[in-house]
């Protein structure tokens, strides 16, 4: 099968989706849907490192955890009408969603322009080690803040607005989710065709040759670290709003490790790869957690055949081996 | 005054010195012909100049010490390198390979196309497919989109068809006559290089022997320095 084709299935699916879920009276699926949705943004984000760019980051769920901890500190302010600062000027908390989008975009990019401006410097397994690094740093760190919840975490009693939705019902949040992810989506194809991208393909492969061209392989692998990291961000913020909690598991290396399954799984570089990844993850865990507790032992071994026998994931084992593996 | 002027030029890989005093100049417009025997330091001066292997003496582009930039810096200041081997971007296509090279100026995917048709018909083949002419091609057509004012070509007809090694001659000639572009070419073809070369320099055991008028190059000087 063409991956276009492939690609528009995956997409005519997951609008079809909730529709099905409304007409078969199970919102719950729709909740379940939504996650899959919110963990294939987080995987997108990370394809941008990943797939275009080679840059194998353990340490996405920093830029995950920040998104999630920048819903939950700005929610939490709003709802007890507690400032955030009030000195040297005042910085109050909010409840619209577009607002946390943007404030968590730009922390998690900030913190992904520092993370990827040292960890950048090394490559290989050292680059994995400082990611993976960072990642638990934020971790114990959130464990021990305890003015946001500290190991327990932070509720949110009501999930946060967007301007003409009712984001408490199932299907408007899925929609709203949904949009963002094929808007993300529609971003990292531009990204893989631009100049910019086609040079972050080529830095991967060779960056001794593209430094021949005049382009400096460092420059490219930061911003796209920082997009990355920024998309991964929004992933968080989505995540915290669905869930109405964010806790310090957002920012451990678990998290980090299920990210970078979703995009294996369905193939690194493909476009589509992490939705189909996060897809299939989350009906694995729904599906074989209900039969067994030892689900991942399931999961452990499809993605080892997938590793071994499907170099293109379950993507480029449907519609062949092609993209810029 | 040169556009590229190096002098006294000395690099070595790790213990081993392979260059030891290179001096050579390129002018505006110039086609400088380096020339010398199988390992006396032609491709090793090419990577010194482009900084991808470190060296001493004096190499300024345009009056930039290029000793002190890094690759990604000395290639912007304008300096084309089709290396040897071609190496191009694989896993891209054609038209990806020159778009992930392109900077603004005179060379574009259009005129690209007029100066090598064969690639315009396959703009959309993945480079790791095309023939070793086709993809010595693309090497010299990336650089050409970076819109360099010195083309540097090391070995860039080696091993091809002789029909492939006339295809890229005449565009090479093409460059020189129509664009004025300054290029320093490395070959082992004294006919074709004489054919296109105003200067050459002559390179043995690491350091220059002789530069001149290639016309001045005479059959003597051709024998006692590059065998032929």
């Amino acid at each position: 099968m063409n991956e276009r084709w492939l690609n528009a299935a995956v997409v005519a699916g997951l609008v079809a989706f909730p529709l099905w879920a409304l007409w078969m009276d199970e919102p719950f699926l729709i909740t379940l849907a939504t996650r899959a949705v919110i963990l294939a943004l987080a995987g997108v984000g990370l394809n941008i490192a990943l797939g275009l760019g080679g840059l194998v980051s353990l340490g996405h769920a920093a830029f995950f955890g920040i998104g999630g901890y920048a819903m939950g500190i700005l929610a939490s302010h709003a709802q007890a009408y507690a400032p955030i600062m009030e000195w040297p000027f005042l910085i109050e908390g909010t409840k619209s969603m577009p607002v946390i989008w943007i404030v968590a975009m730009l922390a998690a990019a900030l913190a992904a322009l520092a993370i990827g401006a040292l960890s950048l410097r090394t490559s290989g397994v050292y680059f994995i080690m400082i990611t993976l690094a960072f990642g638990q740093m934020l971790y114990y760190f959130a464990i021990s803040w305890p003015a946001y919840g500290g190991e327990d975490g932070l509720s949110i009693y009501v999930r946060n607005g967007f301007p003409g939705l009712n984001t408490l019902a199932p299907a408007p949040f899925y929609g709203l989710c949904l949009t963002v992810l094929l808007i993300a989506l529609a971003a990292h194809w531009q990204i893989a065709r631009s100049p910019f991208g086609l040079a972050l393909n080529a830095a991967r492969q060779s960056p001794a040759r593209v430094e021949t061209v005049g382009i400096a392989p460092f420059r490219l692998r930061l911003v796209a670290f920082t997009v990355s990291g920024a998309i991964t961000g929004l992933a968080g913020a989505l995540f915290a709003d669905l869930n109405r909690f964010v806790s310090p598991v957002m920012f451990s290396w678990q998290t980090s490790g299920e990210i970078m399954v979703f995009v294996i799984l369905g193939g690194v570089a493909r476009l589509f790869g992490p939705v189909v990844g996060a897809v299939v993850f989350i009906t694995l865990e729904h599906w074989l957690g209900g039969l067994s507790d030892y689900w991942h032992i399931y999961l452990g071994a499809l993605l080892l055949g997938v590793v071994l026998f499907a170099r293109g994931g379950l993507i480029g084992l449907v519609a062949g081996r092609g993209g810029h593996e | 005054m040169s556009l590229l002027s190096v002098q006294g030029l000395s690099a070595r890989y790790g213990a081993a010195q392979a260059l030891f005093d290179v001096s050579l100049e390129v002018a505006q417009g110039e086609v400088l012909a380096l020339m010398g025997r199988n390992g006396m330091g032609k491709t090793t001066t090419v990577k010194a100049i482009c900084r991808m292997l470190p060296a001493r003496g004096m190499a300024r582009f345009d009056g930039h010490d290029l000793l002190r930039l890094p690759v990604h810096r000395a290639a912007r200041l304008g300096i084309g390198l089709v290396p040897e081997g071609r190496r191009c971007f694989a896993p891209l296509t054609v038209a990806e390979n020159l778009l992930a090279a392109a900077r603004p100026g005179h060379w574009n995917a259009a005129r690209i196309g007029a100066l090598f048709p064969r690639l315009a018909e396959r703009k959309g083949q993945r480079a790791a497919s095309l023939s070793g002419g086709e993809q010595q091609m693309l090497a010299v057509a990336r650089a050409l989109m970076t819109n360099p004012r010195l083309l540097i070509l090391d070995e860039a007809t080696e091993g091809l068809a002789p029909l492939i090694r006339a295809e890229i001659w005449a565009a090479i000639a093409r460059l020189k006559g129509e664009t004025g572009l300054s290029i320093l070419v490395i070959d082992k073809s004294l006919r074709e290089l004489s054919a296109v070369a105003d200067r050459a320099t002559i390179l043995e055991r690491g350091r220059s022997v002789w530069t001149g008028k290639m016309t001045a190059l005479s059959d003597d000087i051709a024998a006692e320095h590059l065998g032929v």
